[in-house]
């Protein structure tokens, strides 16, 4: 049977266009039904791919191509060929069902501003966008999308246009992915320079025959496909725009910058895995930058005031554990929280979003509290979110974020090394996660503003929340037991390491779930001790260390340190040696020179012309006449009289 | 019709010169004659992709006869799939020249609408003729109405804006064509013929020394890189960018200049061009990165899209001398890329700087609010600039850098590849600049008049064809492909291969081509 896949992007597609040209024209329901069919018309095409699949009445991989292809040029030939895979199922299930929630969520959040249409048109744009970067069966049809959902996210970041600020980010963030792109592009033009192909399968069965590749070759294009993946999903070093990304409305933090595109990184090395799984040294790249990125955004974190600007931190940390897993060739484990966070993270942000609803705007974290009474189904499943994440037994994100450890730990003194860490990170987001509970939700309200009430958000909003609250509670199941369970079974076609590593032993992995809960209640009891009740503790301990208090609230000044290292020079030499020297004095002052010699010849020409410029026109319009004379007699001519102007009928 | 198309194509707009001159200067007739005259031109050069025969090399629609005996000077022109889209280009540039002008050209319009479209057919010329002389005398033509235009429209007012300007353009562009036109004639004493394919034929079998053709070749290149501009060449861009009309300014770089290093430089003199490709190769990704940086840092949005046209353009320079294949598709369809985005970022920027008189990057800001459909062009030209996939600037981009990796230089290739993270900063800061943020004063201005300041009727008609034509071509560029790469494979091809042949293969098809019409 045929799936259709193309319809699964070309349906929002379909939703960009009608509310991008004639949405503003359009009555706000109508907008609505466009903008949220097109991705539950999508969700249900990949749902009903997913049943073909569960009965066996499609195999896998499955895949379909446009019958032109996109660029024919000498030795390089690339289609739009989209393939489906037990990979690419799983992460469009979450894209179009997580995007669909989203949807339905945003027609609430968003009821009441300016440009409704726009913002529709451009979440769909994102769908189309993601869901091509999903279905890609080559590197450049995957490019397509990664840029495309950098374009959305851009348009998305920036939608509050007239706000500095949320221009800024927008553009902060389109730049610093285009670095990272960069470094796809590279390793694009390696594969098309050394296999002649970037179809995925082409590449797997290229490099399956021929087993002595050279191993540097390969390194160094999985290094360069990891520049490209920590620029889209926030890593070290190119992680800087993801925090400012906050401007966005919140919805879109939660789909783009948590859910989904974010997380396009850890999707596009799994994806790759058949390279990376024969570079080692860029595997031990990728497990050190996520195991850096996850320790040290969890640290920025313990002191964000911003409630939103917690959760980006805790979602650059938690790609960090994907990567982390990635770089132990858990592929399947690092997918499986990628899942998991999909849920969980969406419903933190959404929960914030109806905080934030709900307070009139208020973001800031010490300005919140007592929540708990006056928004009810946001306390119970933002509690639900919390608990998920901090690795609560039975919970979503205990199930994932177990698994990725245990697979570090069982790679040898380097891997529980990075267990370590992993831990200390876990310890860590246990402790902001439940600092973030209790700031907003306990204890008496700290607004100055006592004019608003707070209020619940309407069920618009709240439906989703409780669909994945549900989701972060019970989604782990799917990946419980050996080897991730059914949900590990089920990709093991697609996501088993050339080399895979022995099974954890059952009584080790009961030991480190162990461990893995009390680091978990280490950090809830933590942080009940200093934000449980009304207490100077938190205070006292900023002011006893203020140097590293103020280090981690200035986020270790990375963005300073680019600034000076990075822009600022580049814009020196644009503007005084570039500009003034070589263009300057260089490239226009040569000009003069020959101007000053064509000055002597024009003195030498003014004797006996009139220097009139009229008169040059004139010249110029009787020469041209004469041409075409000339040239309508030479064509008549050469056509033959007798036939003349037969020619004009034909 | 088929022999007889190119010569109406390069009628038709002197035909509409002379009636522009003639008829009364009262109101807008001249601009409608001129709008009628390049429609039905455009309409003419459809004829050619119409007809064309694909996957086949060598000249179509040809027309060949002799006009002067002595020295022997034919009127010879064709087109093949290297020039077939340009000509189709620079029909499609006609309408949407004279609509920008419409309103922006408001005083001696019978002067301006005449030499319009006399740069018109000199511009369709130099891309048909086929006859070096023919060809040496459109390219001469196609610089005066250029050089004049300026000089009388020279938009700023300082003294002596204009004038000044167009001096530099004429210093520019008429010091190399004196080499070149000394180089022709050296080459008609030689052969005794100014046709094309002979001479390709003549200089491939050794008939020229290498000594003489090394010079002439460099005449060539010397012309035709300052046309372009390749760096550091670029000296009279950015004032002719900042002074010219639009109608003029989009069609001044670029095309012109990349399609006659291709045709003669490449053509003609394919060991020499090989032997200057190391320094080409470098001079083009100097451009690229130095087009960009400057970009990032001009305070005038004329000068920034002169920095940028650079940088783009070198992209193309970078294609052609890497002589691969796919390295040449993308270089002319780079080419046309550029004549198409460039076209609508000059038309954007013109009313934006007819609505506000000034192009000071800085007094603009928060202009989205009040022209939304300005904003989203821009944007869609803007992303098209910076190579977003899916656009057509991305099809060029990629083919010129992946080629490049693989053949010439991977290390150029790399240094290359980073102009896209520039031109990503420059050009989505300029959007901020002028259409993000809080509103400036000179957008809030627009609330005391009554007009709407968003695109009208007339911009809406120019710009959306060619914003719809950027996604298209960003996502069939086969359409264009097919003919272009048939024509440019005998380029890619070692030189040697060709010297050694007595007939090359792509004259014999020529022949038959030539029988066929």
């Amino acid at each position: 049977m045929t799936l259709s896949l193309w319809l699964i992007p070309l349906l929002p597609l379909a939703g960009f266009l009608v509310n991008g040209l004639v949405g503003s024209r359009l009555p706000k329901a109508l907008v609505t039904t466009v903008a949220l069919a097109a991705p539950l018309a999508a969700f249900l095409v990949v749902v009903r791919a997913a049943l073909a699949v569960a009965n066996h009445s499609v195999a896998l991989p499955y895949s379909e191509s446009c019958p032109i292809g996109w660029i024919n040029a000498g030795p390089i030939h690339i289609d739009f060929t989209f393939a489906l895979d037990q990979l690419s199922l799983i992460m469009l299930l979450v894209v179009t069902g997580v995007g669909f929630l989203i949807h339905i969520y945003s027609a609430g959040y968003m009821a009441h501003e300016d440009g409704y249409w726009r913002y529709f048109a451009y979440l769909n744009l994102f769908l189309f966008f993601m869901t091509v970067l999903v279905l890609a069966e080559n590197a450049l049809l995957m490019f397509v999308g990664w840029e495309g959902v950098g374009l959305a996210s851009y348009l998305l970041i920036g939608f509050y246009f007239s706000k500095t600020s949320a221009a800024n980010a927008g553009r902060k963030a389109f730049v610093v992915n285009r670095i990272g792109d960069f470094g796809f592009l590279i390793a694009i033009f390696l594969l098309l320079a050394n296999f002649g192909t970037v179809s995925f399968s082409g590449l797997a069965a290229a490099l399956t025959a021929n087993p002595g590749t050279s191993v540097a070759l390969l390194t160094t294009i999985s290094l360069c496909l990891l520049v490209g993946a920590t620029g889209k999903s926030a890593q070290i070093p190119l992680y800087i725009w993801l925090p400012d990304a906050m401007e966005g409305p919140t919805p879109v933090s939660a789909l783009i910058h948590a859910a989904t595109m974010v997380t396009a990184g850890v999707y596009m090395v799994a994806r790759t895995h058949f390279l990376f799984d024969r570079a080692p040294l860029a595997l031990t790249v990728v497990a050190v930058v996520g195991a850096a990125t996850a320790i040290f955004a969890a640290t920025i974190g313990l002191v964000q005031t911003d409630i939103k600007r917690v959760l980006a931190y805790s979602t650059v940390s938690q790609l960090g554990y994907m990567f982390l897993g990635c770089g132990v060739a858990a592929y399947s484990a690092a997918i499986f929280h990628l899942v998991t966070h999909a849920f969980f993270k969406a419903l933190l942000f959404l929960a914030a979003g109806s905080v934030i609803h709900g307070l009139s705007g208020e973001q800031d974290l010490r300005k919140m509290g007592g929540l708990r009474k006056k928004l009810p189904v946001t306390f119970w499943t933002m509690s639900a979110g919390v608990f998920a994440i901090a690795g609560f037994p039975l919970l979503s994100g205990f199930f994932s974020k177990d698994a990725i450890l245990a697979a570090a730990f069982n790679q040898g003194t380097f891997g529980k090394g990075l267990y370590v860490v992993g831990l200390i990170t876990a310890l860590l987001t246990s402790f902001y996660m439940f600092r973030l509970w209790y700031l907003a939700f306990f204890g008496e309200s700290r607004s100055d503003d006592h004019s608003h009430h707070p209020h619940e958000s309407p069920w618009s909003m709240l439906g989703p929340l409780v669909i994945l609250a549900i989701l972060s509670v019970f989604g782990g199941w799917m990946g419980a037991g050996e080897g991730l369970g059914r949900f590990g079974a089920f990709l093991a076609p697609v996501l088993t390491p050339l080399h895979p590593a022995e099974p954890v032993e059952a009584s080790l992995e009961y030991a480190l779930m162990g461990v893995a809960v009390a680091v978990a209640l280490l950090g809830w009891f933590l942080a009940h001790r200093f934000y449980g009740s009304k207490n100077d503790r938190a205070r006292a301990l900023a002011a006893s260390a203020p140097g590293v208090y103020n280090l981690l609230s200035g986020k270790y000044y990375i963005d300073e340190l680019y600034n000076r290292l990075l822009v600022q020079p580049v814009l020196f030499i644009s503007r005084y040696i570039l500009g003034w020297i070589v263009e300057g004095a260089i490239v226009r002052g040569s000009v003069w020179v020959a101007a000053g010699l064509i000055n002597l010849l024009g003195e030498f020409l003014r004797r006996w012309q009139s220097g009139n410029i009229r008169s040059y026109a004139g010249w110029l319009v009787t020469a041209a006449a004469l041409l075409l004379f000339a040239v309508l007699g030479v064509t008549l001519g050469a056509a033959g009289i007798t036939v003349h102007f037969n020619w004009v009928g034909h | 019709m088929d022999t007889q198309i190119i010569s109406l194509i390069l009628l038709a707009p002197l035909v509409g010169a002379i009636l522009v001159a003639l008829v009364p200067d009262r109101g807008k007739l001249p601009a409608w004659v001129a709008l009628a005259t390049t429609v039905v031109t455009f309409l003419f050069t459809l004829h050619l992709p119409a007809h064309f025969h694909y996957g086949q090399a060598g000249f179509q629609f040809e027309s060949d006869c002799l006009w002067l005996p002595s020295p022997a000077i034919h009127y010879h022109v064709g087109v093949d799939g290297l020039s077939l889209w340009l000509i189709v280009l620079a029909g499609l540039l006609g309408p949407i020249g004279v609509l920008a002008s419409w309103n922006s050209i408001r005083d001696r319009r019978k002067t301006f609408y005449s030499l319009f479209l006399i740069q018109q057919t000199a511009m369709i010329g130099v891309f048909v003729a086929l006859d070096l002389m023919l060809y040496y005398g459109f390219w001469e033509l196609s610089l005066i109405p250029m050089a004049i235009l300026i000089a009388m429209y020279g938009r700023t007012q300082s003294d002596p804006g204009g004038p000044k300007a167009a001096l530099r353009f004429f210093l520019f562009t008429f010091i190399p064509s004196a080499p070149l036109l000394v180089a022709l004639l050296w080459l008609y004493a030689k052969t005794h013929t100014f046709d094309f394919t002979t001479l390709q034929q003549a200089i491939a079998s050794g008939t020229i020394p290498a000594g003489p053709l090394c010079w002439l070749s460099l005449a060539f290149l010397f012309a035709f890189a300052v046309k372009v501009p390749v760096f550091p060449l670029h000296g009279w861009l950015t004032d002719v960018f900042a002074e010219a009309p639009v109608a003029m300014a989009m069609v001044v770089a670029g095309k012109l200049g990349l399609y006659s290093l291709i045709r003669f430089h490449v053509g003609l003199f394919p060991v020499q061009a090989r032997a200057a490709a190391p320094w080409l190769l470098v001079l083009a990704v100097i451009g690229i990165l130095y087009g960009a940086l400057l970009a990032l840092v001009q305070k005038d949005f004329w000068r920034l899209l002169a920095y940028g046209t650079l940088s783009s353009l070198s992209f193309c320079v970078l294609g052609i001398y890497g002589f691969t294949l796919s390295g040449l598709d993308g270089s002319v369809y780079q080419t046309l890329n550029e004549g198409i985005i460039g076209a609508a970022l000059f038309v954007l920027f013109g009313l934006i700087y007819e609505r506000f008189g000034t192009s000071q990057i800085s007094v603009y800001g928060g202009l989205a609010s009040k022209t939304p459909a300005l904003a989203a062009t821009f944007t869609i030209a803007s992303l098209a600039l910076i190579g977003l996939p899916m656009l057509n600037g991305f099809v060029g981009e990629f083919l010129v850098l992946s080629s490049t990796f693989a053949g010439a230089s991977r290390t150029l290739a790399v240094i290359a590849t980073a102009g896209v993270i520039l031109s990503a900063a420059y050009m989505l800061q300029l959007i901020q600049r002028v259409f993000l943020g809080p509103i400036s004063d000179i957008a809030s201005n627009l609330e005391d008049h009554d007009r709407d300041f968003d695109l009208d009727f007339r911009e809406r008609l120019v710009l959306w064809p060619l914003a719809v034509l950027m996604l298209v071509m960003g996502l069939a560029p086969a359409l264009w492909l097919r003919a272009i790469e048939p024509a440019v494979q005998p380029a890619s091809l070692p030189a040697q291969v060709h010297a050694a042949r007595p007939t090359p293969p792509v004259s014999a098809q020529l022949v038959v081509s030539g029988g066929q019409q």
